[in-house]
């Protein structure tokens, strides 16, 4: 097949400068990476609309500063996948290791098995949507963006948070500092409906709790110091 | 009549009045005092070296007639596409939002003129900055405000920030009164917050992941970018040696009179290691993997003149980078505006609240109004000026020396004056041939 590019025969050089070609000349094209063999840094730096779909596992920062691609893996992520993404969309079938969507600006980053800690660090404007659980400190100082979770959150959930929107369906283990329980809105519930739909995620917006910034860090007092 | 002679009052050298203001400070504030700037005590520096010039076994060059090269190229282990300079001075990382647009614009015309590189901060990378600088480097920070690819490869080399000088171990602030609208948009946060930068980067921990995170920022950007890695002075040796493993093509060193835009008092002067301690381990780390000159090394943290820039290269790096002698030779703390700097209960020279946003030189600030008193093109001048009088002062030194290139300085050039100097630059106390820890001693 002439779009099928194999890791055991190509260099992570090759495959990347092919993709990367093929996403700035806009051309839609569609592209198969077999044999990924958990290589890092795959399928990186594209800056158009090209679609791949990677056959097995890659190792960390897979799919990073991704813009206006679609990358699939089919198989689980290692760390930092899809960090920094700007826009475009990036879907792992398995599980994702540490720093999942780590300082992305936008884009859908599409989780089907569960994140592990930190995910959505440092979160600029992304919209996450993990199907199973994240672990401890995910969404640490997230500025923008959604993080959408349908299993449970471990400790320390949004940690010195800022504008971040976090919402989640099972349970949270704790919350980190500044981090609270806020009122959902029709417009949340209008939101998650609409993300979930994107996501193919089955649940029901209802489900879900929403947690986000107190705002009492923002300015420094003194007073807050335990909490720093 | 007799009168019992009292004894002059004395002031104690433990609790001195500077001390006591200090106490006084945290007593009615409850806080710790942030400032700008590097660590403002005295410690061992260039001052405590001397070149020892030619004499009858060298050989010196005839000034103004016999070529003394200046240029340096820098990222020549990895990337296709090095950075070359006329000079081996450049201009430190700085941000947008600390420094105003103006100062940005100025660093680059400047920079740009004398034929070196300027470099972005913690803020991303403004279309001015990039438009007025030939050769632009762009930091890739813990925070990774405005990062975006786009940039990654418009810029000319990249920077990791793993630690400054001032703040080894430390994250930013940068406080609520100068995130404007347009500094708080290129952050994604809210406008008039105080903004914390991250202390560690967010996806990767220690020299293994960063080697991968280097191959992924080489292939964003076709391995043409050299990667620097920037740390603070805390252990030269061993940072260096692992930046060199983890896939750097330069190494920047800053020690501890190296500025920050605004972190504690007592980070700055206790944290880190003077500049001069932390050269020759550096160097020793390179030269123990086989890597000097092939990695290159810059080195930051109190370079004020050509001389220090040349005791620098004689004790082993490529190039220095300067960032509060820049912002001086901009304007910054100029006595011109004395009364507006005793306003503010400073004085010139002194004054370090950049954080404030009330800079009257019009530098660190965010006020429309003080920004607009820095003429870009004036100041963009001077930095020229001063850039280039430091290189000819490090051409006369490497002359009488009998150097053809700045980078033929050597150790052997140098002495120290004091015991603390002698140990740190590992160049022998004058008048002996003995240095603290020279072996066979």
């Amino acid at each position: 097949m002439g779009n099928t590019l194999d890791m055991a025969q190509l260099e992570l050089r090759a495959v990347n400068s092919t993709l990367q070609e093929a996403a700035s000349t806009k051309a839609n094209d569609a592209y198969v990476i077999d044999n990924p063999r958990g290589s890092h840094a795959l399928a990186c730096g594209l800056n158009g609309p090209v679609d791949v779909t990677i056959n097995g596992s890659t190792g960390y920062y897979c799919a990073g500063m991704n813009q206006d691609a679609s990358v699939t893996v089919k198989g689980s992520a290692g760390p930092g996948v899809a960090e920094n993404m700007m826009s475009g969309t990036v879907t792992i079938e398995g599980d994702a290791s540490q720093y999942a969507g780590a300082t992305g600006h936008g884009g859908l980053l599409n989780i089907k098995g569960n994140a592990s800690s930190r995910c959505g660090i440092s979160m600029k404007g992304i919209d996450i949507v993990v199907h199973g659980s994240i672990g401890h400190m995910s969404a640490f100082m997230g500025q923008k963006g959604n993080l959408v979770v349908l299993g449970d959150a471990g400790d320390a959930l949004g940690d010195s948070l800022y504008e971040a929107r976090l919402f989640v369906r099972g349970t949270v283990k704790s919350l980190g500092a500044d981090c609270v329980e806020k009122e959902m809105r029709p417009e949340h519930l209008e939101f998650l409906a609409d993300i979930l739909a994107k996501a193919g995620a089955e649940a029901k917006p209802e489900e879900f709790k929403r947690y986000g910034s107190a705002r009492t860090l923002y300015n420094f007092d003194i007073d807050n110091a335990d909490a720093y | 009549m007799d009168k019992t002679p009292n004894t002059t009052p004395r002031q104690s050298w433990t609790f001195s009045n500077d001390v006591n203001s200090d106490i006084r400070r945290a007593a009615a504030t409850g806080i710790y005092d942030i400032r700008g700037g590097g660590a403002k005590r005295r410690v061992p520096h260039f001052d405590d070296l001397l070149f020892l010039g030619a004499s009858m076994s060298r050989y010196p060059l005839e000034g103004y007639r016999e070529k003394c090269d200046t240029s340096v190229t820098l990222g020549t282990r990895f990337a296709k596409k090095p950075i070359e300079l006329k000079i081996p001075v450049t201009i430190a990382g700085m941000s947008f939002g600390a420094l105003s647009g103006q100062a940005k614009e100025a660093l680059g015309r400047g920079a740009t003129l004398a034929g070196t590189s300027t470099t972005t901060g913690d803020g991303g990378m403004t279309p001015e900055e990039r438009g007025h600088s030939e050769k632009l480097i762009y930091q890739y920070l813990p925070s990774r405000y405005g990062m975006n690819p786009d940039d990654l490869r418009r810029a000319d080399a990249i920077e990791i920030v793993v630690g400054q000088g001032a703040k080894p171990g430390g994250g930013g602030m940068l406080l609520g009164q100068k995130i404007t609208e347009r500094v708080a948009g290129m952050r994604d946060l809210p406008e008039g917050i105080d903004q914390r930068s991250a202390c560690r980067h967010p996806d990767w921990t220690g020299p293994d992941d960063l080697e991968i995170k280097i191959l992924e920022l080489r292939e964003i950007t076709n391995w043409e970018k050299p990667i620097y890695i920037k740390v603070g002075g805390a252990r030269p040796y061993y940072d260096t040696a692992l930046a060199v493993k983890a896939g750097a093509d330069v190494v920047v060193l800053d020690g501890m009179q190296g500025g920050t835009a605004a972190t504690q008092d007592v980070f700055i002067e206790h944290v880190g290691q003077p500049t001069l301690a932390c050269i020759r381990p550096a160097v020793q780390a390179l030269q123990d993997l086989g890597m000097h000159r092939e990695v290159q090394l810059v080195v930051s943290g109190g370079i004020r003149n050509g001389a220090d820039v040349a005791k620098a290269l004689a004790l082993g790096a490529d190039a220095v980078a300067i960032g509060t002698a820049a912002l001086i030779a901009l304007g910054d703390n100029d006595p011109k505006w004395e009364d507006e700097y005793q306003k503010l209960g400073t004085t010139a020279g002194a004054y370090d609240d950049w954080h404030e946003g009330r800079d009257p030189a019009g530098i660190t600030t965010q006020d429309p109004e003080l920004s607009a008193r820095l003429d870009p093109i004036a100041a963009g001048r001077r930095l020229r000026n001063y850039l280039n009088v430091m290189t000819l002062e490090c051409q006369t030194i490497a002359r009488a020396c009998g150097k053809s290139h700045v980078h033929n300085l050597e150790p052997e050039d140098l002495c120290a004056l004091t015991m603390e100097a002698a140990a740190m630059a590992r160049v022998p106390l004058a008048g002996t041939d003995w240095y603290p820890g020279k072996p066979g001693f």
